[in-house]
């Protein structure tokens, strides 16, 4: 076990490292980052100033291990627009989309999980066919249409939940909805199919010839071999949906770090978006990383290697 | 003595005369109520985009701007504008036909550049193995981790939208399930007998690849492709609505939700005709994907 | 003697897309406390859903029916599940076909072991861990106390299937039903295990129905055989009946493929059935046999009589005794 969360740890770095320095290298993307930070009309003088203030005179490889490391400090430059440190600001929006990660994901496993199992202990019921709907219609319909959609259901036609901002819990519910439904068909159907396969399995037999309970047949020993894949799946969506938080905290105007990162990306704001982008990454890399822990302390498999 | 082996009226289980392969697949197809809807829509969203320079009753980029904000037909609208027009006075219904050009230009091309890039890589993992697989997977890893949207959103932004820049970005960005499936469906292959053989009479790596692996992982490589084209065209429709995608005045049907939304309290239309024709492109899409992975390995049915 | 389980007129039919398959065709058997049964047949014969539908395990959409099915006197088949399940793996276990993927692999050997005792006998953790150790022990896995700790995947298949056999004898039943337990395993593996049964079913005096279609394992371990094909029960017997004086031309055809050192020619060709089985699909007229016999004549397109000689002794052809025994030994001089 030890050497496995070693291995992982190793890899969970490197990881990292490359990821860091793909997001660095968006600083270049745009071209010299000098020339459009002074704007168009900057005389060349002006330019040179901006490179030396800045450090774009030097190696880009010197360049991207200062900023690395200083981003390993928690140190990620000076928002060009906000004039304020970059975690600063990050500190202040990361609560927000982190709630509305764990709540949607939870709001997705709560619905997903138990409307599989049921579902694959009576394929082709009508509690099936129900599940099958929600994953097609859910993985078809964009999820910034189904936010307006809700929006005008709950502003126009039944005022419950406010559609804007992000000062109490209330106001969490209609993106809770909409990012968990967004990964609801893929673990619902992964949780489905592994049921499936695990309730056909030959020691499920063996479960039943010794005369268990139904429930101890379906929770102790079905449950658990079809979970093990859907952890793993659980934490890649959850790193999605902090991606895909960027549309949703922007329509529903929640001050997270998604809504942060859309509006530098307006303007122009390279740090913000840096910052943004690599907490984010570094939040999945960690959550895999848990979820393969995870995995490995539920499969004896890869425990007891 | 001798041994009769006639039937003596006993029919053997290879006696029932079942349908030959290409019968029961055609029945396959034709029985497959997903399969058979899905690919309606999806005919109709392409005879949609095919025929929009003839069929379009206006031209899509014509502002008329006394007649701004018309609701559809079946509202208090006129028989003039079917599906009302928009903020700009341009006609809805034109542009929903043109828009489904953008979003299957886009699907398509998206899923076609991430395919030749995940397959490749794919299937060079699969079946080299070791050293290659160890940094094809670790390339795999890599690119999950970077949140999408957000990298998408910010290169699109920093280079500047257009259509060939959305395309590109998504096709650079969406090849992760591409290579995690053609290289698990690649390794399932290489072990087999058949492959063996091949190798065994001295075909080169390339002909075997060619020949041999590549026609048994066919149905994967286009389920994921229906797949990927689905996600493209939800992910452009997303960029657009954020405004860092497809670029005005170009019909895109994110950017067209997007337009709309100011108007979402009193003319609700204006977000639920794109929002729709959005939703059944890619409902349609997903239910032939569905459909051909179903048809084709009908064991995995359940 | 008492029988511990009575079936008669058992059948097994499953719906399939071209009809219904009828798997078991209304068989007669019993086990007595104490017997050994064998089910002879080769993959298909409808002996392994024989097994299962006494279990109750069989999917819901096929169709168990029987005249009788007594179990200790009580009718299994008017039982609700939950009756049902408790008895399986109390009164009456059963071992599989495939020790690799029988056992869960998430849980311990130990866990899986003791789960029987304490859901049937109420059996405190301590008395279910000492039962599971005792009869680990008895299976002849040594260290059995630290097995108990170790996981399905870090046993061999041999190791794995001792394991399911302590498995079924943990509420001490009065029927145990092994389904080929050792065809998945080595030659050398597969010895021991028969014998282990054997041995054990002697110790703890229960039942044993043992499924299979090696007739070598059947002179060894069997009090009562019966032949299986094509879903109906063709001949049965004591073990010595069976091998002295085979009647049926299946059973006949079957003990002619068994080399005999000694006895059979250096060089010599081995038995061998020619022909393959008839469909179960749909109805079949007459005896299902006829097209691989080589003594099938006019009579048998139609007719399929079952000739009972003695209580749990009896052959079905059209052919009488004597008629029979001559063709077995034809057979042998073929």
């Amino acid at each position: 076990m030890l050497v496995y969360t070693l291995k992982r740890l190793f890899l969970a770095l490197l990881v990292a490292m490359t990821v860091s320095a793909i997001t660095f290298s968006l600083t270049y993307l745009a071209g010299d980052p000098a020339i459009s930070m002074a704007g168009e009309t900057a005389s060349d003088a002006d330019i040179e100033y901006i490179e030396k203030l800045y450090g774009f005179d030097r190696p880009i490889v010197v360049q991207y291990f200062e900023w690395a490391l200083n981003a390993f400090r928690g140190d990620f430059g000076e928002s060009y627009y906000f004039r304020i440190p970059v975690a600063d600001l990050l500190l202040e929006r990361l609560p927000v989309s982190m709630t509305l990660g764990v709540s949607a994901i939870s709001f997705a496993i709560l619905l997903s999980i138990p409307l599989g199992v049921l579902a694959a202990m009576r394929p082709n019921s009508l509690l099936d066919r129900l599940a099958l709907g929600i994953s097609v219609v859910g993985q078809a319909m964009p999820s910034f249409w189904f936010a307006l959609v809700l929006i005008v259901m709950f502003a126009v036609w039944y005022p419950i939940f406010p559609t804007t901002g992000s000062e109490t819990w209330v106001h969490f519910v209609l993106p809770t909805i909409v990012l968990g439904y967004y990964a609801t068909p893929a673990i619902m159907r992964l949780t489905r199919t592994g049921m499936l396969e695990v309730l056909g399995s030959d020691y499920i037999r063996t479960a039943r010839a010794k005369g268990l309970p139904q429930h101890v047949i379906l929770f102790k020993h079905a449950l658990r071999n079809a979970v093990i894949p859907v952890v793993s799946l659980a934490a890649v969506q959850f790193g999605f949906m902090l991606g895909g938080s960027i549309v949703i905290e922007s329509i529903f105007a929640l001050h997270g770090a998604g809504y942060l990162a859309w509006e530098s990306i307006g303007r122009n704001d390279l740090p913000v978006v840096q910052a943004v982008v690599l907490v984010f990454s570094l939040f999945y890399i960690v959550l895999t990383f848990l979820s393969d822990l995870l995995n490995a302390w539920l499969d004896p498999r890869i425990r007891v290697g | 003595m001798t041994t009769t082996i006639a039937n003596r009226g006993l029919p053997a289980a290879e006696d029932i005369v079942g349908p030959t392969p290409g019968q029961q697949l055609r029945r396959r197809i034709f029985g497959h109520r997903g399969l058979m809807i899905g690919g309606g829509i999806l005919v109709i969203m392409f005879l949609m985009a095919l025929t929009a320079p003839f069929l379009a009753p206006h031209d899509p980029y014509f502002q008329e701007l006394l007649a701004r904000v018309k609701p559809p037909v079946w509202t208090t609208g006129e028989w003039k504008h079917v599906l009302g027009t928009d903020q700009l006075g341009r006609d809805y219904l034109s542009r929903i036909m043109y828009g489904a050009q953008i979003s299957l230009l886009i699907g398509f091309a998206a899923a076609f550049i991430s395919g030749v890039i995940g397959t490749t890589l794919g299937v060079a993992a699969g079946y080299f193995g070791g050293r290659v697989d160890m940094v094809v997977t670790f390339l795999i890893t890599v690119r999950l981790s970077m949140p999408v949207v957000l990298v998408a959103l910010a290169v699109v932004a920093l280079i500047g939208g257009s259509l060939t820049v959305v395309i590109s970005v998504l096709g650079l960005l969406l090849w992760d399930r591409y290579a995690v499936v053609m290289r698990s469906a690649t390794m399932q292959i290489r072990q087999m007998d058949y492959v063996a053989a091949a190798k065994a009479v001295g075909c080169s790596t390339p002909r075997i690849l060619l020949t041999e692996i590549m026609p048994n992982i066919m149905n994967n490589l286009i389920v994921v492709a229906t797949l990927e084209m689905a996600h493209a065209i939800l992910l452009e429709a997303a960029l657009s609505f954020l405004g860092m995608g497809v670029q005005p005045p170009l019909p895109s049907w994110g950017l067209m939700v997007s337009e709309g939304k100011d108007y979402i309290l009193f003319e609700a239309w204006m977000i639920t005709i794109p929002g729709v024709a959005l939703f059944l492109l890619v409902l349609a899409i997903n239910l032939v994907g569905d459909g051909i992975r179903d048809v084709t390995a009908p064991e995995n049915r359940n | 003697m008492s029988a511990v389980l009575e079936v008669s007129g058992l059948t097994v039919d499953i719906p399939v897309p071209s009809g219904d398959l009828h798997a078991v065709r209304g068989i007669d058997f019993s086990v007595d406390k104490g017997e050994t049964l064998c089910i002879v047949g080769e993959s298909g014969c409808g002996k392994s859903l024989t097994s299962l539908s006494i279990m109750g395990l069989l999917p819901k959409r096929a169709k168990v029916s029987a005249d009788r099915m007594h179990f200790v006197g009580t009718d299994l088949l008017g039982m609700k599940e939950r009756e049902l399940a408790a008895i399986r793996g109390n009164r009456m276990a059963m071992i599989f076909q495939e020790p690799m993927t029988s056992l869960n692999p998430a849980y311990t050997i130990g866990n899986q072991l003791m789960e029987p005792l304490i859901r049937h006998k109420n059996a405190s953790d301590k008395e279910a861990r000492d039962r599971a150790i005792y009869l680990l022990e008895r299976v002849g896995i040594t260290a059995a106390a630290s097995r108990l700790s170790q996981y399905p995947h870090q046993l061999s298949g041999g190791l794995r299937q001792r394991v399911m056999i302590a498995m079924a004898l943990m509420c001490d039943p009065e029927l145990i039903i092994a389904d080929e337990p050792t065809t998945a395993l080595d030659v050398t593996i597969q010895a021991q295990i028969l014998h282990l049964l054997a041995e054990l079913r002697k110790e703890f005096n229960s039942a044993l129905i043992l499924i299979t279609h090696d007739l070598g394992v059947v002179a060894r371990v069997a009090d009562k055989v019966a032949v299986m094909y094509a879903g109906k029960i063709v001949e049965a017997g004591t073990v010595d009946e069976i091998f002295n004086q085979p009647l049926h031309p299946y059973t006949q055809g079957l003990i002619n493929c068994i080399p005999v050192p000694g006895k059979t020619a250096r060089g010599s060709r081995l038995g061998s059935i020619p022909g393959i089985v008839p469909t179960l699909i749909g109805d079949i007229k007459g005896c299902s046999f006829r097209n691989r016999c080589a003594f099938a004549h006019g009579e048998c397109d139609t007719k399929d009589p079952f000739h009972t000689l003695s209580p749990g002794r009896g052959y079905r052809c059209t052919l009488d005794v004597p008629a029979c025994e001559a063709n077995a030994k034809e057979l042998v001089s073929a």
